[in-house]
């Protein structure tokens, strides 16, 4: 029994490869290949698909789009969730508590009942199409989550660490960008990661703030699906493109999450 | 753990926060408040029409039958996901090069945007290119999730467990590597068995983290949008027609404001009141 559990991970990591090897395999085939019948590989490896996406500006653009509104969210959602989870973790003040459950149910806004009323507020504030726009619907989910993250790992440090500090002579800034920031290194990390991920997926808002300047990758996919009919090839070398950023970001924290989770009140 | 000291000063730290959030977040609601209790002919001239809206959607057949099968999408996903999520975070690796490469791997699907998950679960099942379906169809079943309601909802079902169920492992499994070994020990020479030991020591350690995955996975089932539409669209018919496809087809498809702003505050209450049973059930459960 104990020797076969490391079947149960392999199982489901073979389960959740699966679609995405028929993605890869699928962008290295033409359009020919894959309408012409079934192959497990691609018999006539070419790539053409890859080519012209790095080539078509209308493409390149999409993924260049995408990551500065994504990291335009990122630190400002982390940037001022910091001192808000430092507030929620160390001082009790006026209506704290329903404040953050007020936070925490902005989280729970299916992003289908803003996508009307943000189309017609943000075109109305003159910010319709930037990147601007995204940036900041997208800090309706993000700042709350953040906030969450945050406060947990911040009440995890020991209230003495202030304490000690400000007998020592900081003043509270210092104290705060100086000693507390790197204490939370982790937990800013991990706040940052999942920002960086529920930003770098949604696709709601991000479709209906943009029209062309800004418009993200993702958006750039599903109108090219429709427009040019069945290029099936593009759109899953469009769809492999995307998993890239995503798993460079997860190497460089995958020792985070699990130690993040354990430590903070998420 | 000392207690918090009294400081009003504390919102000043988070008026940032407050402000952005509000920004967004009231505004563009009192924008959906303002339209659920109007009437408009599309020229700009807004009547005023109470409750008239809110009566309708709650009335409507085809409320309830969005809402139905929301509910039963939630319930089905929340039931494979997270028993199966605890089981695969129990057999994972604690220590060695392995770890690294299961949470890398299992964390991968997390990052994907959902219209390419929808647009990969889309190709993959396709009955006559696509490797799922090419594959159950030659092993003689009967499989076409563009056609057969059955199909097109095992395969959302299939997507959703494929998405989402490494954020319960990542959780749970965060929560497992929290507990000391001496806790192991000290069950070894007590003789506990496999079961006692994850009744008595994992299950309650994990117990937050658990409940924190549940609410996350409740939430963001009930408002699912992308994933569905791409893959079926909603259909065959209306059969996979989830509650944020329906809404978004009744204000953007039709343009019927009055109606999809009601829908939208009905929608928005009713995950806030699950929400809010499940997180008071199981923050008292936790403090029992």
């Amino acid at each position: 029994m104990k020797r076969l559990q490391w079947l149960v991970p392999t199982l489901y990591i073979l389960f959740l490869l699966l679609p995405i090897y028929w993605l890869i395999s699928m962008s290295f085939k033409s359009t020919n290949e894959i309408l012409g019948g079934f192959t497990l590989w691609p018999q006539h490896f070419t790539l053409q698909n890859y080519r012209k996406i790095f080539t078509d500006p209308t493409w390149y653009n999409g993924y260049i789009n995408s990551l500065i509104y994504v990291v335009m969210n990122t630190v400002l959602s982390v940037a001022v969730a910091l001192p808000a989870a430092y507030a929620f973790s160390r001082y009790r003040f006026l209506g704290d508590k329903h404040l953050f459950f007020w936070l925490l149910t902005n989280r729970m806004a299916p992003a289908a009942v803003f996508a009307l009323p943000f189309f017609q507020f943000y075109s109305a504030l003159g910010l319709f199409d930037t990147y601007i726009a995204v940036a900041l619907a997208h800090c309706l989910f993000n700042i709350p989550l953040a906030v969450w993250i945050l406060e947990g790992f911040m009440s995890s440090v020991p209230r003495e660490l202030d304490e000690t500090a400000f007998v020592d002579g900081y003043g509270f800034w210092r104290f705060f960008t100086r000693i507390f920031i790197p204490t939370t290194a982790a937990g800013i990390g991990v706040a940052a990661f999942f920002c960086f991920m529920f930003s770098w997926v949604e696709l709601l808002l991000a479709k209906t703030l943009t029209s062309v300047a800004a418009k993200p990758i993702a958006a750039t996919m599903t109108r090219t699906a429709s427009s040019s009919g069945y290029e099936l090839g593009l759109l899953a070398a469009a769809g492999t493109l995307t998993i890239i950023p995503g798993a460079i970001v997860i190497y460089f924290v995958r020792n985070y999450i699990a130690k993040g989770f354990a430590l903070g009140r998420v | 753990m000392k207690s918090k000291t009294e400081n009003q000063k504390g919102w000043l730290f988070v008026l940032p926060v407050v402000l952005l959030v509000a920004f967004n977040a009231i505004i563009p609601l009192m924008t959906v408040v303002n339209y659920s209790v109007q009437e408009t002919f599309g020229d700009n001239r807004f009547f005023f029409e109470g409750l008239k809206w809110f009566v309708q959607v709650l009335h409507s057949e085809r409320f309830h039958a969005s809402l139905g099968r929301q509910l039963a999408f939630t319930g089905i996903i929340l039931a494979i996901e997270v028993p199966l999520g605890v089981a695969i975070a129990l057999a994972m690796p604690r220590k060695g090069p392995w770890v690294s490469v299961c949470l890398v791997l299992m964390a991968l699907p997390l990052l994907i945007p959902w219209n390419v998950v929808g647009a990969m679960w889309n190709i993959f099942a396709l009955p006559d290119i696509g490797m799922l379906g090419k594959t159950l169809n030659s092993w003689g079943i009967d499989y076409n999730y563009t056609r057969q309601p059955f199909s097109a909802w095992a395969t959302l079902i299939a997507m959703d467990v494929w998405h989402w169920t490494s954020l319960v492992v990542l959780l749970c499994y965060a929560g497992l590597s929290a507990i000391p070994d001496a806790y192991y020990q000290a069950a070894r020479i007590d003789g506990a068995s496999s079961w006692a030991v994850f009744r008595y020591i994992q299950l309650p350690k994990m117990k937050r983290v658990l409940t924190i995955a549940i609410l996350l996975r409740f939430m963001d089932s009930f408002n699912i949008y992308t994933e569905p539409f791409v893959l079926t669209g909603g259909g065959p018919g209306n059969s996979t027609t989830l509650l944020s496809i329906d809404l978004v087809k009744v204000a953007l498809g039709q343009f019927d404001l009055g109606p999809a702003a009601a829908m939208s505050i009905i929608y928005f209450l009713i995950i806030l009141l699950l929400s809010w049973i499940f997180y008071t059930l199981m923050v008292q459960g936790e403090e029992q």
